[in-house]
C-alpha cells in the first residue's frame, strides 16, 4: 500500500516535471505551446550524447540540458515564436506543432530512429528498504528534484521582482510596457525558462520513458492532461495534478490490472467535470 | 548544339538499357516493411538480411538479376501496406512480394496478393493467422505460439511450477500467452495470474511490482522488442525480482539481439525460447553475421528479423533457380511448399498444408561476453510446427 502510494507520488513527479515547463509557457505567457515535447527531447538527446560520446556523469548533464534547452528556447522565442504573441490560439497550435514535426525529422536525422540509452550511475540503481517497503533510489530521486523545482519556483514567480514582472506583463502588457517594464526581455527569459525545464524533464525522463524521435509526440497526450487538469499558470497546480494523476494511474493498475491503463483517462474526465478551469484555474 | 548531344548520349543509354533488359529481364521483388519512424528498425534488419544473402550467393540466377524494390509504410500501417502491394503488382509488376514487420500489413495485402496470384514471402508477421489469408503467402520468419509454447515444457522440466503472465495486449502478446498457458497447464503447471498490459504504456512498474507480489516461480513476458523490452528489463530489475528468485522467462523478442547491448545488465540470465540468436554456432551463421555487417553496417548484428530476410531471399533465390524465365504464382508457391533448406538458424522447412515454417526452437540464456551481451542457446527442440493451427 505504501510501496504502491510512493510508486504513485514518484511517477507523478515525472509527470511533472516534464509537464512544468509547458505549464510556464502556457500558463504564464497564454501561448499554447504543442512544441513542448521537442524542448523536452532536445534536453533528453543533450543529456545522452553528452553522456554517451563524451562521458559526462549522468548528473552534470542535466543543468547542461537546462541550459541548452533555454538557449535554444530564447533562440526560436527571438526569431519565431514573437511574431505569434498576439495570434490566435489556432495559429500557435498549427506553427508548434509544425516545429514539432520538424524536430522529430531533424532528430532522426541527426541520431537515427532507434533509442538512446544512458547508464544511470550506481548510486542512483536500485531499491532501498525502510521500515519494510522498497523504494526505488531513482524515485526518491526524482521526488526530491520536484520538490526543489516548486521551491525555487514558486519562490521566482511569487517573491521576486522577476516574478511580478512576469505577473504584471502577462496580464496586461500594454498597461506593463507603460509602468518602464520591459516586456519583450521579460517573454525572452520566461520563455527560455520554460524551454529549459521542459529539456531538463527529458533529460531526468529517459531512465522510464526512453527516448527517441518520436518522444515530442508520444508523451505529448500526458503533458496535456497534466497541465489542463492542473490549471495552467500556476505551478502549484500541476503539481497537484500530476501527483493526484500519478497516484491514480499506478493505483489503478496495480490494483486492477485488466482495467488500469483507463485509470488515468477517467480521473481526467471526472475532474475536470468537477473543476472546469482545472485544479487551481485563474481563467474561466 | 549541346543539346542535340545530350540527347544522343540519353538514346544512346537508353537502347543499352533495352538491349540489357531484352536479354534477361530482371526478377523484380517488393519489400514492403517499416523503414522509417520507431519501427525502422523492422525494415532495415529484414533489407539488411536480403542484401547479406545476395552478397554471399551473387544476385544473379538462372541468368536473372535479383532487383529489390524497396517501400515503407512507416510503422505499423496497413492501408498504406495495401496501396504499395497493389502499386508493386499494377505499376511495377513485381514477380515476388516480400517483408512484412507487422502482422496488420501482412493481414492487408494478403487479398492482393491472391488476386494477382503473386507469392508473398512474410519474413516477419509473427501471428499464427497469417499464412491462412491467402494460398500465395509463404512464411519464412515464426509464429509467437511456435516460439512460446516450448518454454512450457522446458520451464515444467527445469522445476517450475507457478508461473505469473505479463503480455502486450496486442495479437502477438495475446498469442504468446495463450500458447503458453495451454502448455504449461498440460503440463500440470499453474499459470496463477495472466495480466494484460496496454500497447502504449509509460511505466511498468506497478505491473512488474504486483508480479513480484504474487512470489511466483517464473514471470512469463512478452513484450515488444525494442524500447518497450528496454523499459520493461530496467522495472524488472529495480523491483528486485531476481533476488526474489523470480525466474524470467519468455519467447526472444524481449532478447532481440538488435537491441540487446543497449538493455546490458538487467537483461543477464534472462531465459527464452526463440529460433535464431546471432550467437548460434554455424559456419552458415558465420558467414550470414559477416555478410550482414558489410552490407549493413550501422546495424550491428543481425537479429530474428534479419535472418527471415535472409532465408525469404534464398526461397526466392531457389524458385527462380527451378523456373528461370517461366516464373508464375502456382508454379513458384509449389516450390516453395515443399523447400528445405539450412539457414543461419538451422534446417528449417516449410510445411505443404499451411505453408508455415518447422523449424528448431532453442533455449538461450543472455551471457556477457567479451563486452557483449549474447543469448547463448543450450537447448533445443527440433521440428517444432506453429501449435496455434
Amino acid at each position: 500500500m505504501i510501496g504502491v502510494l510512493f510508486d504513485g507520488i514518484a511517477y507523478g513527479s515525472l509527470l511533472f516535471l516534464v509537464s512544468v515547463g509547458l505549464s510556464v509557457t502556457m500558463g504564464l505567457m497564454n501561448f499554447v505551446n504543442l512544441a513542448h515535447g521537442a524542448f523536452a527531447m532536445a534536453g533528453g538527446f543533450a543529456c545522452a550524447v553528452a553522456m554517451n560520446r563524451f562521458g559526462m556523469p549522468f548528473l552534470a548533464t542535466l543543468p547542461l540540458a537546462f541550459v541548452l534547452g533555454a538557449a535554444i528556447g530564447a533562440m526560436l522565442e527571438r526569431t519565431l515564436y514573437r511574431r505569434l504573441y498576439r495570434a490566435s490560439h489556432l495559429d500557435q497550435v498549427l506553427f508548434s506543432i509544425g516545429l514539432t514535426f520538424m524536430a522529430v525529422a531533424a532528430a532522426t536525422w541527426a541520431f537515427g530512429s532507434s533509442q538512446q540509452l544512458v547508464r544511470l550511475p550506481d548510486a542512483l540503481r536500485g531499491q532501498v528498504r525502510v521500515a519494510g517497503v522498497d523504494f526505488g533510489i531513482y524515485r526518491l530521486f526524482l521526488v526530491a528534484m520536484v520538490a526543489a523545482i516548486t521551491a525555487v519556483l514558486g519562490v521566482l514567480v511569487a517573491r521576486t521582482r522577476f516574478g511580478a514582472q512576469v505577473r504584471a506583463a502577462v496580464d496586461d502588457a500594454e498597461a506593463a510596457r507603460g509602468l518602464g517594464i520591459d516586456v519583450d526581455r521579460i517573454f525572452a527569459v520566461t520563455f527560455a525558462l520554460g524551454s529549459g525545464l521542459a529539456a531538463l524533464g527529458g533529460a531526468l525522463g529517459i531512465e522510464v520513458l526512453g527516448l527517441d524521435p518520436s518522444f515530442a509526440l508520444k508523451f505529448l497526450v500526458y503533458f496535456l492532461i497534466v497541465v489542463v487538469v492542473g490549471g495552467a499558470g500556476t505551478v502549484r497546480g500541476p503539481l497537484i495534478a500530476a501527483l493526484l494523476l500519478g497516484v491514480i494511474d499506478v493505483a489503478g493498475k496495480y490494483y486492477v490490472p485488466r482495467a488500469g491503463a483507463f485509470a488515468i483517462y477517467a480521473a481526467m474526465v471526472i475532474l475536470l467535470l468537477v473543476f472546469p478551469a482545472g485544479l487551481y484555474g485563474r481563467r474561466a | 548544339m549541346r543539346h542535340s548531344f545530350h540527347r544522343l548520349l540519353l538514346g544512346a543509354a537508353l537502347a543499352a538499357s533495352a538491349a540489357a533488359v531484352f536479354a534477361q529481364e530482371p526478377v523484380k521483388v517488393g519489400v514492403i516493411a517499416p523503414f522509417s519512424g520507431p519501427a525502422a528498425g523492422f525494415g532495415k534488419q529484414i533489407e539488411g538480411g536480403m542484401r547479406a544473402y545476395l552478397k554471399l550467393h551473387g544476385d544473379t540466377f538462372a541468368g536473372r538479376k535479383i532487383q529489390l524494390l524497396i517501400r515503407d509504410t512507416g510503422g505499423p500501417n496497413p492501408e498504406v501496406a495495401k496501396r504499395l502491394a497493389q502499386e508493386l503488382v499494377t505499376r511495377d509488376k513485381v514477380d515476388f512480394l516480400a517483408g512484412f514487420g507487422y502482422t496488420p500489413e501482412a493481414l492487408a495485402a494478403a487479398p492482393i496478393a491472391t488476386e494477382a496470384k503473386t507469392p508473398m514471402i512474410v519474413m516477419n508477421a509473427a501471428s499464427s493467422v497469417v499464412t491462412t489469408r491467402s494460398p500465395y503467402i509463404a512464411r519464412f520468419s515464426m509464429t509467437l505460439p511456435q516460439v512460446s509454447a516450448p518454454m512450457a515444457t522446458w520451464a515444467w522440466k527445469s522445476g517450475v511450477r507457478k508461473v505469473y503472465s505479463l503480455v502486450t495486449d496486442f495479437a502477438p502478446g495475446i498469442d504468446s500467452e495463450t500458447s503458453f498457458k495451454a502448455a504449461f497447464t498440460a503440463l500440470g503447471g499453474q499459470v496463477i495470474d495472466a495480466v494484460r498490459m496496454p500497447l502504449r504504456n509509460p511505466d511498468y512498474a506497478p505491473y512488474v511490482q504486483r508480479a513480484k507480489d504474487a512470489k511466483p516461480d517464473a514471470l512469463f513476458i512478452f513484450v515488444p522488442a525494442g524500447q518497450d523490452a528496454i523499459a520493461f528489463m530496467k522495472a524488472f530489475e529495480e523491483r528486485g525480482l531476481a533476488k526474489e528468485g523470480i525466474k524470467p522467462i519468455g519467447p526472444g523478442d524481449l532478447t532481440d539481439d538488435y537491441v540487446l547491448n543497449s538493455i546490458g545488465d538487467p537483461v543477464v540470465g534472462v531465459i527464452t525460447t526463440h529460433h535464431y540468436s546471432a550467437a548460434h554456432d554455424s559456419p552458415e551463421n558465420k558467414a550470414f553475421v559477416a555478410a550482414f555487417h558489410e552490407v549493413a553496417k550501422d546495424l550491428g548484428r543481425p537479429n530474428f528479423m534479419g535472418v527471415g530476410g535472409y532465408d525469404g531471399m534464398a526461397a526466392i533465390a531457389e524458385v527462380v533457380k527451378r523456373l528461370g524465365n517461366s516464373i508464375d504464382g502456382d508454379k513458384a508457391m509449389e516450390v516453395l511448399k515443399n523447400l528445405k533448406l539450412v539457414s543461419p538458424r538451422g534446417p528449417i522447412a516449410i510445411d505443404p498444408a499451411t505453408r508455415d515454417i518447422v523449424q528448431t526452437v532453442y533455449v538461450r540464456r543472455v551471457e556477457k561476453r567479451g563486452g557483449e551481451y549474447w543469448n547463448v542457446e543450450f537447448d533445443k527442440f527440433t521440428d517444432v510446427k506453429d501449435p496455434g493451427k
